[in-house]
């Protein structure tokens, strides 16, 4: 996938002026965001939970090489194969292997982010194998060859209409005249399309929401049950991971799982939560016959010990950007990469590197809600301060932030200019204003008041009326 | 060294350098042995900690929410006729696919000569099948089935309607109960090999965030409790 992060700003202006991604988007405030409120109702435990899985994952992250050999010694128990793969080209390369030594044409998909983060389709395609995604949003995109806009709603910058646009041209042999009115009849058309794909598919890759150590496991967790057609159908079931995804015994996936839903998508709990361990055995009349974890670094190993550890404990419940006005105003596809909204302005600097994913962390307003409604208690807006400190530090910020911060910095480190030229300024901002209170425009300020007016200052500056504050408590 | 024993060498070598100044060796692996063999509980849900009559109701009530159907019957001898009453009442064709397990093997199939049953995994022909659940977490009304030559994983995912017949003393309140029952049959540190947990029937939202059943897996969960 190419990188278009750098491109932020450019991305974010076009989605603001594209009224199908806008009315797509409108649905994001409201749906996700209520459904996750009632759920947190139904459950007064919530914000124990939240505590405990957040405790949970930084236990094992302390472990993580031991969890990792407990791990390793029972897939191989169960006839498994774990294989590293220290950079996506590492696991593309893996993956292409297992494939071509299975002889295998067409290849199932489940959801998966880390197959987007390495990019493992395209790799199959120009390699002569045929990847079909088969969870619905999945399928609808690559239809339209685009990228998911969000992480466990791939489709959701997409209307009704673009969806029966896209099936009609590309399902072909269907009735020219059927109806696709209704999202029933859609859902219906791709069910009966995909069919075929798993009973002929020779390879099944899935993801995985949790490696167990205690067992050996992987864990995929799922509404429509694509996954478990795509890893209980063909031959080889490939499993497609990352390293912070282990967790010690199952009683932990549970204690997390008990979040994960609620936060996603306000269900209790997902309809297919799917424990995997080792190929078919013996007996076994389904299932696959080789089963192979493939387990991506790609920087996480170092992001430990670090300030951006924390960031390891994303489960991927899409809740901060569902919460999150940059996010519902300008959809995924603006971050230009894998991971947008919150949590990849955070994760993407630390993968592709500041100075192509810079700009992220800066599509903030620091309002907080991406951190209030983590399940995992991952300090978002701090992480993102400290990417923007890193951008300054190595230089890449553009020179109108870097010299306002500098203009500012002068007046800030002088506290008796700065009072002086405030106590001046404020009246004078008062002034301009006038009778209605607020400024329609300011110079340098623009890119601000295009949106929205400043309201002008009404009296004392805060300094001076902090110093009477004091003096008052002093009395 | 292989290219595969050098790839796990990085990734797990820069885990260890990042972790830094670490405990002994030996203390570290205590705690990570400790963890795996005691698998301590955690914060539960007060919801399911009442008795096993109100355990079972709960089940009934959380599968419902979740759009699943429950009946109920006293005695494993009821069950085929629930089963051949409920495809009727959906004008479902009598006929059905079943796991190679016991349990199904001695239920009273000759008083119901209309009902067509196979064994074996299901077949994408296969409408309807029927298989008996692990156990029933009440909390969120979730079946546990586990895989094997008893119950293919197949007839879970690929037939449109899946019946499922779970015992009431198979019904637990929380999930952490539940892994100890699996525990119990599989042994310790031991899975089947795939153990799905289900909360109703395949649902997506991923046009325009409709919820709509029936997306890849069954459009229709009916769940049989066998017993009070």
């Amino acid at each position: 996938m190419v990188i278009r992060s750098g491109k932020f700003k450019a991305n974010a202006r076009e989605a603001l002026a594209d009224p199908q991604l806008q009315r797509a988007m409108s649905n994001v405030g409201v749906g996700f965001v209520q459904k996750r409120r009632m759920a947190m109702d139904k459950l007064p435990e919530f914000d124990a939970l939240r505590d405990q899985a957040r405790d949970i994952k930084n236990h094992t992250f302390q472990y993580l090489d031991l969890y990792y050999e407990e791990y390793e010694k029972k897939v191989r128990e169960a006839g498994g194969h774990v294989h590293f793969a220290p950079t996506d080209g590492d696991a593309r390369d893996i993956i292409l292997d297992i494939c071509r030594n299975a002889g295998a044409h067409s290849v199932t998909k489940g959801k998966s982010m880390i197959a987007e983060e390495i990019a493992i389709n395209d790799h199959l395609e120009e390699n002569g194998i045929k990847p079909i995604e088969t969870d619905l949003g999945e399928y609808i995109i690559q239809l339209r060859g685009e990228a998911p806009s969000h992480i466990i709603a791939p489709a959701i910058h997409l209307n009704k209409d673009q969806v029966e646009a896209s099936f009609r041209e590309a399902h072909t042999g269907l009735d020219e005249n059927r109806n696709l009115d209704e999202p029933e009849s859609l859902v219906a058309e791709a069910r009966s399309m995909l069919r075929e794909a798993f009973l002929n598919a020779d390879v099944g890759i899935t993801g995985a929401n949790f490696l167990i150590a205690e067992t050996g496991t992987s864990v995929i967790v799922t509404n429509e049950g694509n996954g478990d057609l795509t890893q209980s159908l063909p031959r080889v079931h490939i499993v497609i991971t990352s390293l912070e995804k282990m967790v010690p015994t199952l009683e932990d996936a549970t204690a997390i799982l008990r979040v994960l839903a609620r936060t996603a998508t306000g269900q209790e709990m997902a309809v297919y939560n799917t424990f995997s361990t080792g190929p078919r055995r013996e007996g076994d009349p389904d299932g696959p016959e080789e089963y192979h974890v493939v387990v991506l670094d790609n920087g996480r190993s170092s992001m430990i010990g670090t300030e951006f550890q924390d960031m390891l404990r994303c489960i991927r419940c899409g809740a901060c950007m569902n919460h999150c006005p940059v996010y519902q105003s300008v959809g995924g596809h603006a971050y230009g990469w894998v991971y947008p909204g919150p949590m990849g302005s955070v994760l993407s600097p630390s993968l592709i590197g500041v100075d192509k994913a810079g700009h992220l962390p800066n599509a903030s307003t620091f309002c907080g809600r991406c951190e209030a409604v983590c399940p995992m208690r991952i300090p978002l807006p701090k992480m993102m301060r400290h990417w923007r400190e890193r951008e300054f530090e190595r230089h890449l910020s553009p020179f109108s932030v870097r010299s306002g911060l500098g203009f500012w910095k002068f007046f800030a480190t002088r506290p008796r200019l700065y009072n002086f030229t405030a106590a001046v300024a404020m009246p004078v901002l008062a002034a301009l204003a006038g009778a209605k209170g607020y400024l329609k425009a300011l110079p340098l300020a623009t890119g601000w008041t295009h949106y929205r007016n400043l309201p002008a200052p009404e009296g004392r500056t805060f300094q001076q009326q902090w110093r009477d504050h004091l003096a008052g408590v002093d009395e | 060294m292989t290219i595969e024993d050098e790839r796990r060498e990085q990734v797990l070598g820069t885990v260890r350098r990042s972790l830094g100044n670490m405990k002994s060796d030996k203390a570290r692996r205590a705690i990570v042995r400790g963890r795996l063999e005691n698998h301590p509980k955690g914060e539960i849900p007060a919801r399911a900690q009442v008795n096993h009559f109100k355990q079972v109701d709960l089940f009934v009530e959380m599968a419902g929410a979740v759009d699943a159907s429950v009946d109920r019957v006293k005695t494993k001898a009821d069950i085929l006729d629930a089963v051949t009453e409920f495809l009727r009442s959906r004008n479902l064709p009598q006929s059905l696919i079943h796991g190679d397990d016991a349990y199904f093997a001695d239920l009273p199939w000759g008083k119901h000569k209309t009902l067509e049953h196979r064994r074996g995994p299901a077949a994408a022909k296969d409408l309807v099948s029927l298989a008996k659940a692990h156990s029933g977490v009440a909390e969120t009304g979730t079946l546990m089935m586990a895989s094997g030559a008893d119950n293919p994983v197949t007839l879970n995912f690929l037939p449109d309607v899946s019946i499922v017949v779970l015992e009431t003393k198979d019904i637990t309140g929380d999930y952490e109960t539940a892994w100890d029952r699996l525990r119990e049959k599989f042994g310790e540190r031991e899975m089947p090999r795939t153990l799905n947990m289900v909360t109703g029937p395949s649902r997506t939202a991923d046009i325009e965030q409709t919820l709509l059943l029936g997306a890849h897996g069954p459009r229709s969960v009916h769940i049989i409790i066998v017993g009070r």
